[in-house]
């Protein structure tokens, strides 16, 4: 099946619980939105999904494409076409965009294959113009000293240059102003399409006014409580969060 | 297949009655030298109860490095040497000294002779420039605690080069000067000179090399830099004896108004490397930059000494030194900003950044401000750290191995300095010579 599928996910931190028998499919050409109060497991099941070693896997199944991924290394489920763009993404001193971008390129070829330089270039140019990149950033240490704003406009880039099957966008909306938030949204709907599925973290509904989902979860304590469409993003974003702990807590 | 023949020498400096080393010595070398023998006994080898050499290893200080025979070895592999001095292919003059023997030498250009630039060994220098060497020539001495080996440097050496450069002179390619060691106990004393006048505009690479990996080696190496009003000097040394040799490397800046020097050290190689690098601004609105790159693997140490001197107002002297440690290997940085009473309006900064790539690595930081003025800004730092475990998922994240994610991240730690020695030429071999020492060594270590 070509979808993203997450079958009855339990996960701990050391003893602590944090996914409760999550489930969730994403069929490929379909955007999901996942919403919920903050410390509800959004950005573990991110993690997780991305092969973090910090969490523990008590049960259940992770499956791309019909293959499962659980357990596999970070680097492994790069290449089976998950991505994973960061809240936080990390600052490395010394690597510039360009070179980081290369050597995941890179470790994407056979033993023996190397990139073709001006090809690379070309299009990592024309991704940087879409996404209204200076060209100059590619020189620049992986986002060390950049913005909220560069930061994720640099997620999305090296999504667009990595080509996934899936993409998780973990609050890839906090900390941006609304230009910032309209070009990555941009930069996510230019890759919208049947080939592709999205799993869309966030806390606010603003976002989805930019990125339509075709579907929206709301997850507390660890798991999904209420599925809908987009109009319950809107829902949720009138009742507030309190609703999902009143109203839908035991459901 | 190779024999070794000796050149004998004087048996012992402080027991003959003719302290000269060269031909025609001029009667203040003579007496330099006697009084280095003087200094010489009377100091003691350096204890670890000196501060100075807090955290060092002073039990690898040996006394039978003195007692050996004062003969040279006659290396046979002269012409593959030569060969291999290759690190910068455009130079304005080159140099190449094996077993403190020059076997090769590129004189600089006439066009730069006939504006008076000089660039000639030791030998030839006190034939030809008596005045400017009298004034300048082992004459500056260190103070940071190696003034037993200063004062053997002093007795001993015969070999190294001296760059003079006239005022509002500019040359644009650097000079090289190679210093190999070739064969078991061979030794050497290196010494580089440079003078530039008001003005003028010059730069250089010394680089410190073995000619295989296993002779043991003594390497006991000085330098001083004179930088004039508005002088430019930029100074690059690489360090890559092999890792049986002992390496000594006292260095003085001296920073008249408005000078701009800057020194890049790269360390890679010897067991024991010794450094002591003193700046001393004595003009006004001088800046002075000290940067050093370490790799040190298995049990090599790595001994950092520094003093940054402000006797003028309005200057700068900012120091970053990086060390990346693996194995059982160890750092010390010590570092002095002293900023004298009048010399107002300082800016003078020390980092020290230390990579540990191995838990059983071991890198000591002893940063120090001594300050008279009372309107400067200083700042003085150490920082110890690890493989960010979070960086390492992020990179891998993105399809990176973790062997190529550890790598890039460590030449991302290398990067700062590898960028200042301003030549894609040098900078390119610089990465390569890093690369070949732990290229699968990354991968090895562990994060921690």
């Amino acid at each position: 099946m070509n979808a993203l599928e997450i079958k009855n996910l339990n996960v701990t931190i050391g003893e602590t619980p944090i996914l409760r028998d999550f489930s969730l499919t994403i069929p490929r050409g379909e955007v999901h939105a996942l919403m919920g109060p903050n410390g509800t497991g959004k950005s573990t099941l991110a993690k997780v999904l991305a092969g973090h070693e910090d969490y523990t896997v008590q049960s259940g199944e992770i499956l791309l494409d019909g293959e499962s991924i659980l357990g596999k290394e970070a680097d492994e489920i790069s290449h089976a076409g998950l991505f994973l763009a960061f809240q936080y993404p990390l600052e490395i001193p010394g690597v510039s965009i360009a070179n980081f971008i290369r050597a995941a390129l890179q470790a994407r070829l056979p033993e023996g294959e190397e990139i073709n330089a001006v090809q690379y270039y070309k299009n990592l140019y024309a991704k940087m113009d879409a996404l209204q990149m200076d060209r100059k950033f590619t020189a620049r240490s992986l986002n060390e000293g950049f913005s909220g704003g560069e930061k994720k406009r640099c997620e999305i880039l090296q999504m667009s240059m990595l080509d996934p099957k899936y993409a998780v966008m973990d609050e890839t909306d906090s900390g941006l102003d609304i230009d910032a938030l309209r070009v990555v949204a941009e930069g996510v709907n230019l890759m919208r399409g049947p080939e592709r599925g999205f799993l869309v973290i966030t806390h606010y509904q603003r976002l989805l006014n930019y990125i339509v989902p075709d579907k929206v979860h709301i997850m507390y304590d660890g798991h999904i409580v209420q599925t809908g469409g987009k109009e319950l993003a809107i829902e949720l974003e009138e009742k507030g969060y309190e609703w999902v702990s009143r109203e839908l807590a035991t459901a | 297949m190779s024999t070794t023949t000796m050149d004998e020498l004087p048996q012992s400096p402080a027991g003959s009655a003719d302290f000269a080393v060269l031909p025609n010595e001029p009667a203040w070398l003579i007496d330099r030298r006697r009084q280095a023998a003087a200094d010489f006994e009377q100091l003691p080898m350096p204890t670890a109860k000196d501060d100075r050499w807090r955290f060092a290893t002073v039990s690898r200080l040996r006394n039978e490095w003195f007692d050996a025979p004062l003969s040279l070895i006659e290396s046979k592999n002269v012409q593959s040497i030569i060969q291999r001095s290759k690190l910068v292919d455009s130079y304005s003059g080159r140099a190449v000294f094996v077993n403190d023997k020059l076997t090769q030498f590129n004189p600089l250009s006439e066009a730069l002779a006939v504006q008076g630039v000089r660039y000639l060994p030791i030998e030839q220098a006190l034939l030809e420039m008596p005045g400017l060497m009298q004034a300048r020539f082992l004459v500056e001495r260190t103070t940071l605690g190696s003034e037993k080996f200063h004062a053997w440097h002093v007795q001993m050496v015969k070999s190294g080069m001296v760059l003079y450069v006239p005022k509002n002179v500019t040359i644009k390619e650097p000079f090289v000067n190679y210093y190999w060691l070739d064969g078991e106990g061979a030794r050497c004393f290196p010494h580089t000179l440079v003078v530039a006048e008001d003005n003028a505009e010059v730069s250089l690479v010394d680089v410190f090399f073995s000619a295989d990996e296993q002779s043991p080696g003594i390497a006991c190496a000085t330098s001083t830099l004179y930088a004039g009003v508005g002088a430019k000097v930029f100074r690059k040394v690489v360090q890559d004896w092999n890792e049986q040799t002992i390496s000594f490397q006292l260095d003085k800046t001296l920073a008249d108004r408005d000078a701009d020097v800057k020194n890049v050290a790269v360390n890679i190689g010897a067991s024991a490397a010794r450094y002591e690098n003193q700046v001393q601004i004595d003009g006004a609105g001088a800046h002075v930059k000290l940067y050093s790159l370490t790799v040190a693997e298995k049990r090599q140490e790595f001994d950092q000494r520094t003093l940054q001197v402000h006797n003028a107002p309005n200057a700068v002297s900012d120091l970053l030194y990086k060390n990346a440690l693996m194995d059982n290997s160890r750092t010390i940085f010590s570092g002095l900003i002293k900023v004298a009473e009048g010399a107002q309006q300082t800016d003078a900064y020390q980092t020290n950044r230390n990579l540990l790539l191995d838990p059983t690595a071991d890198a000591n930081a002893l940063p120090g401000l001594e300050i008279l003025a009372n309107d400067v800004k200083c700042s003085h730092g150490a920082t110890t750290g690890n493989f960010d475990p979070q960086e390492l998922f992020y990179m891998m994240s993105r399809g990176i191995s973790k062997r190529a994610a550890m790598q890039l991240m460590v030449f991302g730690f290398f990067e700062e300095i590898i960028e200042k020695v301003e030549s894609d030429e040098l900078a390119d071999n610089l990465r390569m010579l890093i690369h070949n020492k732990f290229d699968n060594k990354v991968y090895q270590a562990k994060t921690i």
